[in-house]
């Protein structure tokens, strides 16, 4: 384990009574990275989150996050961490700056940081023009981003986001998932978690995917591909010529290639081989169309992956 | 396991919050006009009745808290003992669900705080507001006193009817503690509402007539004695029992027990002479350490189940 892990985890377990949520679960979140827990409502991503911020108790194992223990020390944690709660509430007869006022007293800034604060962050995320009117009146986009502004107010060396995008149009999930990426840009490291699995792929460095209380798979969407799919890249290559499949199979790199229509390739490959495969496609006097190339989604890893679990299962 | 930082760490925040919560709400609104109305009137028919009857009391000042214009029964007494447990639920019975219906309960606790300074502040927010409120609405008797009825109350007067001030705050605190209680317990505000309403109707009005048929259905003994004190004090589980013997105690100082006299206690004894206040006082304190205690007691209570509750709604 590196030094600049910010978080660390190790065989972390929730037990309420008889269920397991989480099952003894283990990772680590360097610094600077977004790094995202996905997987089906009900997986234990929420309990894990709560669980690092010391807002629930630890059955087992062991959690650190920034070298504290969320049991022992919350308030070291708390102080450093912002938390952006599933469906974020706030006072609905206060305004937006009010309710940021508060929970900056909370955070003991005093009176001439917290105006300064609050103002800057409400800026940030483009609520400046809205600071003073009560926030029942905001849209669920706009309370998020009220969320985002009360972490970014606090200065947090992680952010944590619980379900950031649900709920929101397709238009304030791509504004909230660019306050989401300026957050990297002030190395902030950030946790996310969602259900929505190709919302988040677009953002997370690394990914953690979450079934019943265990982590089933982790690593970068590429890597996920690989370890499932065996493949981490598809590309498409339409192109007219002879026996361009045959010669496209001894390009370095390419798993396999198959047909998908007339003069339609495609290219399952551990790397990116468009270049190579445009080049073999010239050299063999072929005319080519189209190339193009994609990182598989996690929905088709997700999906692949529980099957194979499930057929193992059934052999066993 | 020892837990870093101090409990009580953004207590003054979280009071100063919630007290601009209170004194701001319509509820708040509501609420006081409906004290300041009701203790008007009761003071009004008191007043017209000490007028009609010019007896040489020496403690007249007390009678415009206990004394009530024929025919109608409510004192401003008996006002304060419907009203004040009445206000402490209206003002406690969403403290902690209506967090979590907001759904700011986790957002607040990610602060560096501990839960402990959410529900004391909480607590302490509610029972100083229920405070200025008492306290104005006393001064208000005690000056309308002065000017309607033209006589300054005795040293001693002013000190018997600070003590009821006191006391009165006590009672709204088991009331407070009690509503709050209901308010960790149920997710749902009007559960909570109905339930620590519910209760306190049982408490107030049907517990005191209850308790002596439970004592007359269960006791083994025929002993007259010891019926009637098994009745006084399962009566007296009902805090609304304790307020009125208080009251009754400190009001009415010619009161020489709170439970049955005997007549050798009476020998010597000359008949409706008042007791000096510092026996009153010890008339009266048992039922006031158990209203203090059972407010402390209903709010460990909620503490304790509030420390164990998941956050997430």
């Amino acid at each position: 384990m590196s030094a600049d892990n910010v978080i660390e985890v190790q065989g972390l377990t929730k037990r309420y009574d008889e269920a397991t949520v989480v099952n003894g679960i283990s990772f680590s979140v360097t610094r600077g990275e977004i790094f995202g827990l996905l997987g089906p409502n009900g997986a234990g991503k929420t309990t894990t989150i709560l669980m690092l911020l010391g807002l629930s108790d630890i059955s087992g194992g062991q959690a650190r996050v920034l070298g504290f223990d969320p049991e022992r020390e919350p308030l070291a944690v708390k102080r450093r961490v912002g938390y952006l709660p599933d469906q974020v509430g706030f006072y609905d007869n206060l305004s937006a700056s009010d309710n940021m006022r508060y929970t900056a007293r909370l955070m003991g800034l005093d009176r001439e940081e917290r105006e300064k604060k609050i103002a800057e962050s409400l800026d940030h995320v483009g609520l400046h023009d809205v600071a003073d009117r009560p926030v029942d009146t905001f849209s669920r986009g706009m309370r998020q981003r009220l969320g985002l502004a009360e972490i970014l107010m606090k200065d947090a060396q992680i952010a944590i986001l619980d379900e950031p995008t649900s709920g929101l149009d397709p238009q304030a999930t791509a504004e909230l998932l660019q306050i989401i990426r300026n957050l990297k840009t002030r190395n902030v490291t950030v946790l996310l978690s969602s259900h929505l699995l190709d919302r988040v792929q677009s953002i997370c460095d690394r990914v953690a995917l979450f079934n019943l209380g265990n982590i089933a798979l982790l690593g970068s969407v590429a890597e996920l591909g690989r370890q499932v799919l065996g493949i981490g890249y598809h590309v498409d290559l339409e192109a007219e010529g002879e026996g361009l499949a045959e010669k496209l199979k001894t390009v370095p790199g390419v798993r396999a290639v198959e047909a998908a229509g007339s003069n339609h390739l495609r290219i399952y490959a551990e790397r990116d081989v468009r270049a190579d495969a445009a080049a073999t496609v010239i050299a063999a006097g072929g005319r080519l169309l189209r190339l193009s190339v994609e990182t598989p989604s996690l929905d088709l890893i997700y999906n692949r992956y529980f099957e194979n679990a499930a057929g193992g299962r059934h052999a066993a | 396991m020892q837990r870093e930082g101090s409990a009580l760490h953004g207590l003054g925040v979280v009071i100063l919050k919630e007290l601009s919560d209170h004194l701001t709400s319509v509820r708040m609104r509501v609420l006081e006009w409906l004290v300041v109305l009701f203790a008007l009137a009761a003071l009004y028919g008191a007043i017209q009745q000490i007028r009609d009857t010019t007896a040489e009391d020496p403690f007249l000042f007390l009678k415009l808290f206990t004394t009530a214009r024929e025919p109608l029964p409510f004192t401003f007494v008996s006002f304060l003992s419907i009203l004040v447990p009445l206000i402490a639920i209206g003002m406690g019975f969403d403290a902690v669900n209506g967090e979590h219906n907001r759904r700011t309960l986790s957002r607040i606790l990610s602060q560096p705080i501990y839960r402990d300074a959410l529900l004391f502040g909480k607590f302490l927010a509610g029972l100083f507001t229920l405070s200025v409120s008492l306290i104005a609405l006393w001064l208000l008797v005690i000056g309308l006193g002065l000017l309607l009825l033209g006589l300054p109350p005795s040293g001693e007067e002013l000190a018997r009817a600070f003590i009821f001030l006191l006391v009165t705050i006590a009672y709204a605190g088991v009331w407070l503690a009690l509503a709050m209680l209901f308010s960790i317990i149920f997710r749902s505000p009007a559960t909570a509402a109905l339930v620590t309403l519910g209760l306190w109707l049982f408490l107030t009005l049907i517990w005191p007539a209850l308790a002596p048929a439970i004592v007359i259905g269960f006791a083994p003994s025929s002993n007259e004695e010891t019926l009637i004190l098994a009745a006084q004090y399962l009566s007296r589980l009902s805090p609304s029992t304790l307020f009125g013997e208080v009251v009754l105690a400190i009001l009415n100082p010619t009161t020489r027990s709170l439970g049955p006299i005997y007549l050798s206690q009476l020998q010597g004894a000359v008949l409706g002479a008042p007791m000096p206040l510092g026996e009153s006082l010890i008339i009266a304190w048992p039922q006031i350490v158990g209203l203090v205690a059972g407010s402390i007691l209903l709010f460990v209570a909620g503490y304790v189940i509030f420390q164990r509750q998941e956050v997430r709604a």
